[in-house]
């Protein structure tokens, strides 16, 4: 990861194989901690080092990784601005090193809207649990994703609403017991649950939209590809990316993470399919795409 | 042009885009709401002249939370709406205070409760003063009277908004955004690029040359204590502005009544004073500019002096409040009353004036 770190984003899976060339061919250099055993496995530079305040078997850690991990091998750290949002990701500032607003509850799409206008040259992202996003926030996620703004969402779907206690969500499976449906959410009383990566890739803005989960190393990996594309669709201005995480809550799921895991690959994905459900760049359609703010320039100051 | 000032015919609403354009605003986030609907639309072209952004939000909720991301950036921001609209960017405004984001907020203030009329109103003065959204917190809060005075604040709003970190609040109403006057407007102003450079939001530089922690713009204080000291922090931001209270005082020196009023009726109320003083009438006109901070002290020396007030509202009796918690040592305040819904008139005044001065 930190050799991949220097590959030019221009092309970055013909350097990666050049990052792991060279690897091969340079004397391993081992990191050492301060008691003297060999570190296999270190932390991202943009990750505080710090322990992080989520549950035993909370994927926000997860997910938090792999932002930073973005953020390092694209470069992006020095110049990213987040916009965090109400949940238990409300404290994503403790732990990754960007500059950050803190969001009212559903607005950080907006909020990253006057980021990315007030300084284009910015890498802007948002990162929003599924209540903050598919409920309160819906008006302002639909509308930056249907503007195109060059900003890129994490969105990590967990079917709950963690930090207050684990009520219904929009995301909240059929049958799913919370403290607000202890009887099981249900579809008349209720509704069916949201499915956002869907309905965001039909929004006329959107450069990249895909769905990953977090539930096996498999998924994690390929979550990271995804993510990256989101990433991507911003730094090379094609338009608004989007990556929807499936994600655990043990604690509210009231389940053992492993426990927590397999629902996700039983329950979850057959609801939430995985999958990449709009990718301009592949459909060779971005040259259609027309840039916010074209006819005006850059907004101010860098 | 030194010789000769440019003077332009303008509404109200259009003096105070240009103000907000001369003095460096470079993003304008909006939504359409009458009376205001002349700022956005101003804004929408000057805005791209400009080499800014101009967005018409999805909502006044969004387009009040795009300023939140904007003015964190350390970008001269705005945001316009009229009383409904208010309402919903109340929320943002509450964050940018609690996280001390400059921003300047425009409020054209128009009848209510709920949809009300088009017509002007100083119905939202509590909202404005009283900070508008939940917690403790306030706003700079400046009341035109004139399309030249909208052009004025507006402009000056900006600066004050960055020197203490706050949104600063235009209240107007539907008479000074829709009546159109001549105006001077100022040499544009050369915005400082390096204005906010110890807080604003640029991306940090956590490595190599520059190094630096990244910043949070947050108004969210769990750990023990943190709140207290952030809310004392701020309580003394809103101490300090005391200074800088404005107001406009007319015939006051030897007047027994003085009749106390802001904004559009401040300037009808000055017409009622003019008129009564041709009569020979003992009374004079105190005009606040700046409704928060509030002139008190200005006021207990007036009732000190044994002057007896009037308060004139286009509202069911809310600055009197102030008025007569400024007074409160030496005297109180009359009311006069104008129902929002109901266009007043100099002549509207004079009889509730010559009650106030008579009822000894």
């Amino acid at each position: 990861m930190t050799k991949a770190k220097t590959a030019p984003k221009a092309a970055p899976k013909a350097a990666a194989k050049t990052a792991v060339k060279a690897a091969k061919a340079a004397p391993a250099v081992k990191s050492v901690d301060a008691s003297g055993d060999e570190l296999v496995f270190t932390r991202p530079e943009a990750m505080v080092d710090r322990a992080t305040h989520y549950c035993p078997g909370c994927h926000h850690g997860i997910a938090h990784r792999l932002v930073a991990e973005l953020l390092d091998e694209m470069e992006l750290t020095d110049k990213t601005i987040a916009a965090s949002s109400i949940g238990c990701s409300v404290f994503l500032y403790n732990y990754i090193k960007a500059d950050t607003v803190e969001s009212p509850h559903g607005r950080a799409p907006a909020v990253a809207t006057g980021i990315k206008r007030a300084r284009p040259d910015k890498f802007v992202f948002t990162y929003q649990g599924d209540g903050d996003l598919a409920s309160i926030g819906m008006a302002e996620i639909m509308h930056a994703a249907n503007r195109g703004e060059r900003i890129t969402v994490v969105f990590v779907n967990n079917t709950v609403y963690g930090m207050t206690g684990g009520q219904m969500a929009p995301t909240t499976l059929i049958g799913q017991r919370t403290t607000t449906c202890p009887g099981g959410r249900c579809k008349d009383r209720e509704g069916a649950p949201i499915r956002m990566a869907e309905i965001i890739a039909q929004l006329g803005g959107v450069a990249f939209c895909a769905r990953g989960s977090l539930d096996s190393v498999k998924n994690i990996r390929q979550a990271k590809k995804y993510m990256r594309k989101a990433f991507e669709a911003q730094t090379t201005g094609q338009g608004f990316g989007f990556i929807e995480l499936l994600a655990g809550c043990p604690t509210n799921w009231r389940m053992t993470p492993v426990a927590a895991n397999k629902r996700i690959t039983d329950e979850m994905i057959p609801y939430f399919p995985l999958g990449v459900y709009k990718d301009l760049e592949a459909d060779g359609t971005c040259g259609s795409m027309i840039a916010p703010g074209a006819a005006g320039g850059e907004a101010g100051g860098k | 042009m030194a010789d000769k000032k440019e003077r332009l015919f303008v509404k109200g609403n259009e003096a105070i885009a240009m103000g907000a354009l001369a003095a460096g605003c470079k993003c304008f986030f909006g939504y359409p709401i009458t009376p205001q609907n002349d700022i956005p639309e101003f804004m929408s072209k000057a805005m791209v002249e400009a080499g800014g952004e101009f967005v018409q939000a999805e909502s006044e909720v969004a387009a009040a939370n795009m300023l939140l991301g904007a003015g964190a950036c350390g970008i001269r921001a705005m945001t316009s709406s009229s009383s409904p609209g208010m309402s919903l960017k109340q929320e943002a405004i509450s964050y940018m205070a609690g996280s001390e984001v400059p921003a300047v907020i425009v409020n054209m203030n128009r009848g209510g409760p709920g949809l009300g009329d088009i017509g002007p109103s100083q119905g939202d003065y509590f909202q404005s003063t009283r900070g508008g959204g939940h917690g403790d917190y306030r706003l700079l809060v400046l009341a035109p009277s004139s399309a030249q005075e909208a052009y004025d604040m507006t402009f000056d709003a900006f600066d004050l908004a960055f020197a203490s970190r706050n949104p600063v609040l235009i209240l107007g109403d539907a008479i000074i955004g829709q009546m159109k006057e001549p105006i001077t407007p100022r040499e544009p102003k050369k915005v400082d690029p390096n204005e906010g450079a110890d807080w604003r939001l640029i991306g940090a530089p956590v490595k190599g040359k520059g190094k630096r922690a990244h910043r949070v713009i947050k108004s969210l204080f769990l750990m023990d204590g943190e709140l207290a000291g952030q809310n004392m922090k701020l309580q003394a931001k809103y101490d300090a502005w005391k200074k800088m209270v404005d107001f406009e005082t007319f015939q006051v020196k030897d007047a027994e009544l003085v009749v106390v009023a802001f904004g559009s009726i401040g300037r009808i109320a000055k017409n009622a004073v003019r008129s009564l003083r041709a009569k020979g009438k003992k009374v004079g006109l105190f005009r606040p500019k700046t409704l928060y901070p509030f002139p008190e002290k200005q006021l207990e020396k007036l009732a000190k002096e044994g002057k007896r007030f009037l308060t004139i509202e286009h509202n069911l009796g809310q600055m009197v409040e102030d008025v007569r918690l400024s007074v409160r040592k030496y005297g109180d305040s009359d009311l006069f009353c104008v129902y929002p819904g109901n266009m007043p008139s100099p002549d509207d005044f004079e009889a509730p004036i010559l009650k106030a001065l008579g009822r000894k």
